[in-house]
């Protein structure tokens, strides 16, 4: 299973105030009922993604536990847990880039950066999400970094690629 | 009533129920694996599947209500097909140590798997990989054995509570985790063990000990103590093929003494002990305007649920260790001193109903000697495993009985094992205490049966106490939420973390979701206790002759400065800030 990365939170007093108040006007309009995704939605809304401590306080104040709240994060594909990186890494696993090998440039990011999609390392440099296709299949297999588009890619490209941003 | 004909048979049922419920009127069993009754009913694993004439497909029997007239088949080869299909899939991705596995010839999926004739290879594919999780001192999951059916999930929310696991993620990559994939032990998990004793498989089982507890048996140098906890004896039968309900006592201390521990004590007498203190403490409070209610202490899931979601109540709790850490600390100060032994060479072994014993001897003061008052925790499931595999034909054994002066227990202690039964036993000294004389009447009946929670008031000479005993932490905090508000005014609450008392406990005999759903073991297994109770000679703690001479010789009286070192404890607040 996925590995916890410790990423720092820096959450606001100003943001956590404008949750609990989102999620006390949620309870009133759903009737403390089947709020958890409206919840989850709203905390990602204001934090970008949602960390342990922004779960810990849905979970106080929808009155359940952490783990109920981080299986419903964990299942709906539009929740992220972690902030994007200042270099957003994006692999194309559509047919076209996946049959020409980039599910192993995915995975040598992975072991690279030693971080999984949908995370980010611990100093928020990179983040790596798979992706659908981008449209320019001719090119299979394709990864992007931020607005940088990389063509016919190699496992053994990669490291040379990630290098350009390291600084 | 509704009418039905389940394979051609006309049954008639209550509206509203199931067609896994009017089969079983009907005398057919259909198979399920993740319908847990009242607590999991999710429809989820398909194993349940029946063909209903007019439906379009095959329909899951443990959730689909009843209609006038329906026809339901529960055996067609439709029907069969689909259910083996289903078991070879969970298969595909199941780790099949089946031939060493703890819950071998105990387990759901197996049982079904053999009787369906499955072909645990006919799938080969991706398999989930996963570390065990043996963060804890009494618990491992292993997420390989696992097949998603959820019963741990909704027994640890529905019965208990906490929800400190639930299903993450998604698609293949679905598993039951802690928030954030934290390990079990940094997670607020109460340690009860009631998801081991409702997994289908062997993917939750108990910490194991028998390993540590044969080193010591067979140090030359120790003095290997065992004592057992009175819900133990009600249930350890259930393993040898008794029926449920038996008390085997007797065997099960001849088979103490053939597994070579050199004194067979007993946790009763422990908790008789924990009765004087307790009650002492009680009317200590009640006369010196301490906090009030009282709670009681002898569950330690229970300790730990306060600890995590109530600290403020810590103070509500007695101060009194548990009967097995009492025993454990008797015997290392007050006996190893009348023997001349070093306490360093006593190795003393809980045989308990319950995992969160396995925690409860590692917390802090809890080693009145310098050593810990007690060493090994093997649940009732561990002991009968020891017994099985030293080739113990435990059914044909003469009954035995435990050795003086430890294991001399009253009908008091013995109850301690059924919700209800501290409070009891409590008050038959309590009341004794107040009042001066002899009670009329010692069965406080009020207080007994497995209903959640039971309320009773009683005068004892002008003092009215008014108590309150629950059983199951969802009960528990109903109670814990009135006392914070002010709304009740108990003088005592026992509290057992699990429904219906230890003798339910997560280190019991495990049972199938069949058996549990026909049969109550919560009673069954109370009623044994109860029964050993009535026939006891004597039925107050405040007279055991033993426990008098501890005091005697060694303790003063209850609440003494001494009692206080060695038979108290304190709390932790466990609550993440």
């Amino acid at each position: 299973m996925a590995k916890k990365i410790d990423v720092p939170f820096n959450g606001t007093k100003e943001q956590e105030e404008k949750l609990r108040a989102q999620l006390a006007q949620l309870k009133i309009e759903h009737d403390g009922k089947g709020l958890m995704i409206a919840a989850l939605q709203r905390a990602q809304d204001i934090y970008g993604y949602l960390p342990e401590a922004v779960q810990q306080i849905i979970a106080d104040e929808l009155g359940v536990s952490l783990a109920e709240v981080y299986g419903v994060a964990t299942f709906y594909a539009q929740f992220s847990l972690y902030p994007k990186g200042n270099y957003k890494i994006g692999v194309c696993l559509g047919t076209a880039c996946y049959v020409k090998g980039s599910g192993d440039v995915y995975k040598k990011i992975c072991d690279t950066l030693k971080i999984e999609g949908g995370q980010c390392t611990d100093d928020l440099r990179f983040s790596l999400d798979a992706t659908r296709c981008i449209g320019c299949c001719g090119l299979a297999p394709v990864m992007t970094v931020n607005d940088d588009v990389y063509g016919k890619v190699t496992p053994e490209e990669v490291e040379g690629i990630l290098a350009k941003y390291m600084n | 009533m509704v009418h039905l004909k389940i394979n051609n048979i006309p049954v008639e049922v209550k509206e509203g129920s199931t067609i896994l419920e009017a089969a079983k009127v009907a005398g057919i069993n259909i198979p399920t694996l993740c319908y847990l009754k009242e607590i999991n009913e999710i429809g989820a694993c398909r194993v349940c599947v029946c063909e209903v004439k007019g439906a379009r497909s095959l329909v899951a029997a443990c959730v689909y209500p009843v209609n006038e007239g329906m026809e339901v088949f529960t055996n067609t080869e439709k029907v069969r097909k689909s259910r083996k299909t289903t078991l070879e899939l969970l298969l595909s991705d199941h780790k099949k140590e089946c031939l060493s596995c703890v819950r071998s010839t105990n387990c759901e999926l197996q049982k079904l798997s053999n009787e369906y004739g499955c072909d645990e290879n006919r799938f080969k594919g991706a398999r989930t990989e996963c570390e065990q999780d043996t963060s804890t001192s009494y618990l491992v999951r292993d997420n390989e054995k696992c097949i998603l059916c959820r019963r741990c999930v909704a027994v640890c929310k529905h019965v208990q509570d906490v929800a400190v696991i639930a299903p993450a993620r998604r698609g293949f990559n679905t598993h039951i985790a802690c928030a954030f994939e934290s390990d079990l032990a940094d997670a607020p998990c109460v340690a009860c063990g009631q998801c081991v004793a409702v997994c289908p498989t062997g993917a939750l089982h108990e910490r194991e000990e028998i390993d540590n507890v044969r080193d010591a048996i067979n140090n030359p140098e120790k003095v290997v103590i065992v004592a057992a906890a009175p819900a133990v004896r009600a249930a350890i039968g259930e393993e040898f093929g008794y029926p449920i309900g038996t008390n085997t006592e007797g065997k099960m201390f001849t088979a103490m003494r053939m597994l070579g521990f050199d004194k067979v004590f007993d946790v009763n007498f422990g908790a008789d002990l924990t009765i004087l203190e307790e009650a002492n403490e009680l009317l200590d409070r009640v006369s010196n305007k301490g906090v009030l209610p009282m709670f009681t202490s002898c569950s330690p899931g229970w300790i730990r649920y306060v600890e995590y979601y109530y600290p403020e109540l810590i103070p509500n709790l007695s101060s009194c260790k548990s009967p097995m850490q009492m025993c454990g600390a008797a015997i290392k100060t007050y006996w190893a001193q009348k023997e001349g032994i070093d306490p360093k060479n006593i190795y003393f072994v809980g045989i308990m109903p319950c995992t969160a014993k396995k925690f409860e001897k590692t917390r802090q003061n809890e080693a009145a000697s310098g050593y810990p008052d007690v060493d090994a925790v093997l649940t009732t499931r561990e002991l009968a495993k020891m017994i099985k595999t030293s080739g113990i034909i435990y059914n044909e054994l003469p009954d035995g009985t435990f050795d003086n002066p430890l294991g001399e227990f009253t009908g008091a202690g013995v109850i301690f094992g059924a919700t209800g039964g501290v409070m009891e036993a409590a008050l038959r000294t309590a009341a004794e205490k107040i009042t001066g004389k002899p009670l009329d009447n010692i069965d406080f009946k009020a207080v007994r049966g497995i209903k959640g929670i039971k309320e009773a008031e009683y005068d004892l000479n002008g003092t009215k106490v008014k108590v309150a005993v629950a059983s199951g932490l969802t009960n528990a905090k109903k109670l814990c939420e009135k006392i914070k508000k002010g709304e009740c005014d108990y003088t005592f609450v026992e509290v057992m973390c699990c429904p219906g008392g230890c003798v339910n406990g997560g280190g019991q005999p495990i049972q199938s979701a069949y058996v549990r759903r026909n049969t109550d073991l919560r009673s069954k297994r109370a009623k044994a206790l109860y029964d050993e109770d009535k026939k006891s000679a004597i039925r107050k703690s405040h007279e055991n002759e033993a426990v008098l001479k501890l005091y005697e010789e060694f303790f003063g009286a209850p609440g003494s400065h001494k009692a206080h070192e060695i038979l108290h404890t304190s709390y932790v607040d466990r609550k993440k800030k």
